[in-house]
């Protein structure tokens, strides 16, 4: 018999998620995880639940969510097949350090290891990919799970949490208590500063005659795009974007050179490795930003800030690591600078952009020959968003496309999937975008490829009406691969044509308002009518089909020897 | 100039938590790092855990593994030694036929001057101990080999270090705050 101040483990779940100021999950629900879907009925007025089509939507949205919103999002699913469709989810947001909270039901704690209906071992499937996992199989512990997993999720370096829960733990009573978590003994997430180096490094940077800065994701997630703009500002250094730390600062900013990386900018690139400061902010030297790190920025002295101190020297040497929380570090680094400007310098950049505007940028954005590009429609989406929305990229040339030419005058604006690449992420995460700031434009630019990775959470967008703007360039290709295949395998186009269905009769089933694009004379018009549009619409523009991104490091290559065409 | 290989022991203090042998686990052989010998226990302090992990890597990697290690969760701390830094030591078991122990006396002498601890006899077998470093109890094997060695086993290396581990300041100062 049930005493009065005894509830469910179901119903805990739920209480537990409003004590962290959770009003939005994503999920699909299944046998295993019923009671908290039976709980999730009883409190829809304070919580709402969006069912996707399939469960790495609800991943990527909770994704989406996160990164327009700042909060936690929230995934949920049931055992087995439910939870191993999050894992890719998962994994993009281990990589990108998104915090999200993604909850599995599991079968009974008696049957655990009897190889039961839907009994999947997803605590050892998502141990490699996540920031810490818990298998709750008493109804006791899930007030203290929960907090704790909060806490892990979006302290420090944000990241993905998982926490399993059998099915016997969701019908059990507790006496519920619950007590938010400020720390856990054995994690610091943020390492304390080194003061001792920061003198140093302003010393250096004092000095330089060429410094240059790379900002990552770590100032959007640090909320440090103030102090970085003072620092770029009072120093006058010549600053470029990874492609997560994109938005970050304005685009337009006359110091902000550019994007590095495999498809960045050519100055940019070229110029690592002419710097003699490389000031890198809150960014992992991923291998596409480097290309070969045996000649990557050799000459330059490195200052590192980062808070993730399994980060520093992991692929580049630091000479001077700052390690701690970039919003702190930077306020001290700027008061330890002197004003400054770079301009001569800067126009070894503006050169550069020169040589890639002839070389590439003109081509893109205001072609000459028939068939539409993908440059020309992000500059057109530029036009009528004004700078001022959020951009949701998948994976491909478009991605590459719209992270060069989109323009940003705010952040947490450019949503893409960076360190996992994945394919399918774009739709789902728009729809998590659009609800984690719901006053602004929310545009998906997507290839014909991955929209049809995830292309059933139309459903989800048909259901509840959010209204995102999803582009489709549509090249009839896997654009990206058989870029490669014709730059290295001479041209032997292996699997990368596709037949496409006809994507606008698609959207009229979800009923979502959809137009095609053929001719340049059409593409404004049908930009400004679905920027105008106050519900979810469907824009597919048929793009060339065989343009090639550059300017391209090809992999494994220096950022020196960075390709213009 | 390539990095030189060498034993190195990672020794971690951690929360008991069942899936933390995974992490780490997982931390290693996604950089193809063989594991030489494990072995947990708990630690000096009540309710901390202690692995001993011995590696064959380069000091580079080794360094980039402990600060992946150190950043699980669990973890508290994590370091890296070299054998010269640590006290370490191994034990092995040999299950020996009865028979041999009363018929070979030369058996007796081999297990007198090795040191060799009786641990069990019965009239079908008998099962003695050493604990020492690699090479004695591997010196102690071949010796043996030729009277029928029934069973034979090695535990991981366990170690301390000569260095004062602060484990209990680092609890202290999270209490404090
Ligand atoms: C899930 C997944 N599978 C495969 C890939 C490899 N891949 C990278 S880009 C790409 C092509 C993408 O084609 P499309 O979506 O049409 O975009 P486009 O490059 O044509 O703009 C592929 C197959 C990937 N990144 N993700
Ligand atoms: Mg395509």
């Amino acid at each position: 018999m049930k005493t009065n101040n005894k509830i469910s483990g179901a119903e805990a779940v739920i209480k537990c998620l409003l004590h962290e100021g959770v009003d939005l999950i994503y999920g699909y629900p299944g046998g295993a995880i019923m009671p908290v879907y039976d709980e999730l009925y009883k409190y829809q007025d304070k919580l709402n639940h969006i069912l996707t089509r399939h469960e790495q939507g609800a991943t990527h949205a909770a994704q989406g969510y996160a990164r327009t919103s700042g909060k936690v999002g929230v995934a949920i699913a049931t055992s087995g097949p439910g939870a191993t469709n999050l894992v890719t989810g998962i994994a993009d947001a281990q990589i990108d350090s998104t915090p999200i909270v993604c909850i599995t039901g599991q079968v009974s704690s008696k049957l655990l290891g009897s190889d039961a209906f839907q009994e999947t071992d997803i605590i050892g499937i998502s141990t490699p990919v996540t920031k810490w996992n818990y298998q709750i199989t008493r109804a006791e512990e899930i007030p203290e799970i929960f907090a704790k997993a909060f806490y892990i999720a979006k302290t420090g370096r944000p990241g993905p949490v998982l926490i399993d829960i059998t099915k016997d733990a969701q019908f059990n009573d507790l006496i519920f208590n619950y007590k938010k978590c400020y720390g856990i003994r054995s994690y610091v997430p943020k390492p304390k500063l080194d003061l001792s180096q920061i003198k140093e490094a302003a010393k250096i940077i004092n000095e330089a005659k060429k410094p240059f800065i790379v900002y990552g994701q770590g100032v959007i997630l640090g909320n440090a795009e103030k102090e970085l703009r003072s620092f770029i500002e009072k120093t006058g250094i010549p600053s470029a974007w990874t492609i997560l730390g994109l938005s970050a600062m304005p685009t337009e900013h006359p110091l902000n050179v550019g994007m590095v990386g495999m498809h960045g900018n050519y100055g940019p690139n070229v110029l690592t490795n002419e710097c003699d400061v490389l000031i890198a902010i809150g960014m992992r030297f991923d291998d596409r930003v480097t290309g070969d790190l045996n000649t990557y920025a050799k000459q330059a002295k490195i200052i590192h800030l980062e808070i993730d101190p399994a980060e520093i020297n992991k692929n580049v040497y630091a000479h001077y690591p700052i390690l701690g929380d970039c919003k702190e570090s930077l306020k001290i680094l700027t008061s330890k600078v002197s004003k400054n400007n770079h301009d001569e310098w800067l126009v070894s950049f503006e050169k550069k952009m020169k040589i890639e505007i002839d070389a590439v940028i003109k081509n893109d954005t205001k072609p000459v020959k028939k068939g539409l590009t993908m440059g020309e429609v992000i500059v057109s989406i530029n036009k009528y968003t004004k700078g001022d929305a959020v951009i949701v990229t998948d994976v491909g040339q478009h991605q590459m496309v719209a992270c060069r030419y989109a323009k940003f005058v705010r952040s947490k604006s450019n949503i893409t999937s960076g360190g996992l690449g994945t394919m399918g992420f774009a739709l789902p995460a728009a729809i998590g975008a659009k609800m984690g700031a719901p006053n602004r434009e929310v545009v998906a630019v997507i290839g014909d490829g991955g929209y049809q990775m995830t292309i059933q959470e139309l459903g989800t967008i048909f259901q509840t009406g959010v209204a995102v703007k999803i582009v489709v360039l549509n090249n009839d290709y896997l654009g990206m691969v058989r870029q490669w295949q014709q730059l290295f395998f001479d041209k032997r186009y292996a699997s990368t044509e596709m037949i496409n269905p006809d994507f606008v009769t698609i959207s009229k089933g979800y009923n979502i308002e959809a137009e095609r694009v053929n001719e340049r004379e059409n593409l404004n018009n049908a930009v400004e009518k679905m920027i105008l549009s106050k519900k979810p619409y469907f824009l597919e523009v048929c793009v060339e089909k065989e343009d090639n991104v550059f300017p391209m490091i090809p992999s494994g290559s220096s950022v020196s020897d960075i390709r213009l065409k | 100039m390539k990095e030189k290989k060498k034993t190195y022991t990672i020794s971690l203090y951690s929360e008991n938590n069942v899936g933390l042998l995974n992490r780490v686990s997982a931390i290693l052989l996604k950089r193809h790092i063989n594991i030489e010998s494990f072995s947990t226990s708990p630690s000096e302090i009540e309710h901390v855990f202690r692995f001993v992990i011995v590696v064959e890597v380069t000091e580079s990697k080794v360094k980039k593994v402990v600060q992946q290690i150190e950043k699980q969760i669990d973890v508290i701390k994590a370091f890296y030694h070299t054998d010269e830094e640590t006290i370490f030591q191994e034990s092995a078991l040999y299950k020996v036929k009865s028979s041999s122990l009363f018929e070979e006396r030369h058996i007796q002498n081999i297990i007198k001057k090795s040191q060799a601890k009786i641990v069990t006899v019965s009239p079908e077998f008998f099962v003695i101990e050493i604990t020492g470093f690699r090479h004695e109890t591997e010196n102690l094997r071949s010796q043996l080999e030729p009277y029928g060695l029934m069973q034979f086993v090695r535990s991981g290396r366990i170690s301390v270090t000569k260095e004062k581990m602060n484990i209990t300041e680092i609890l202290n100062k999270f209490n404090e705050k």
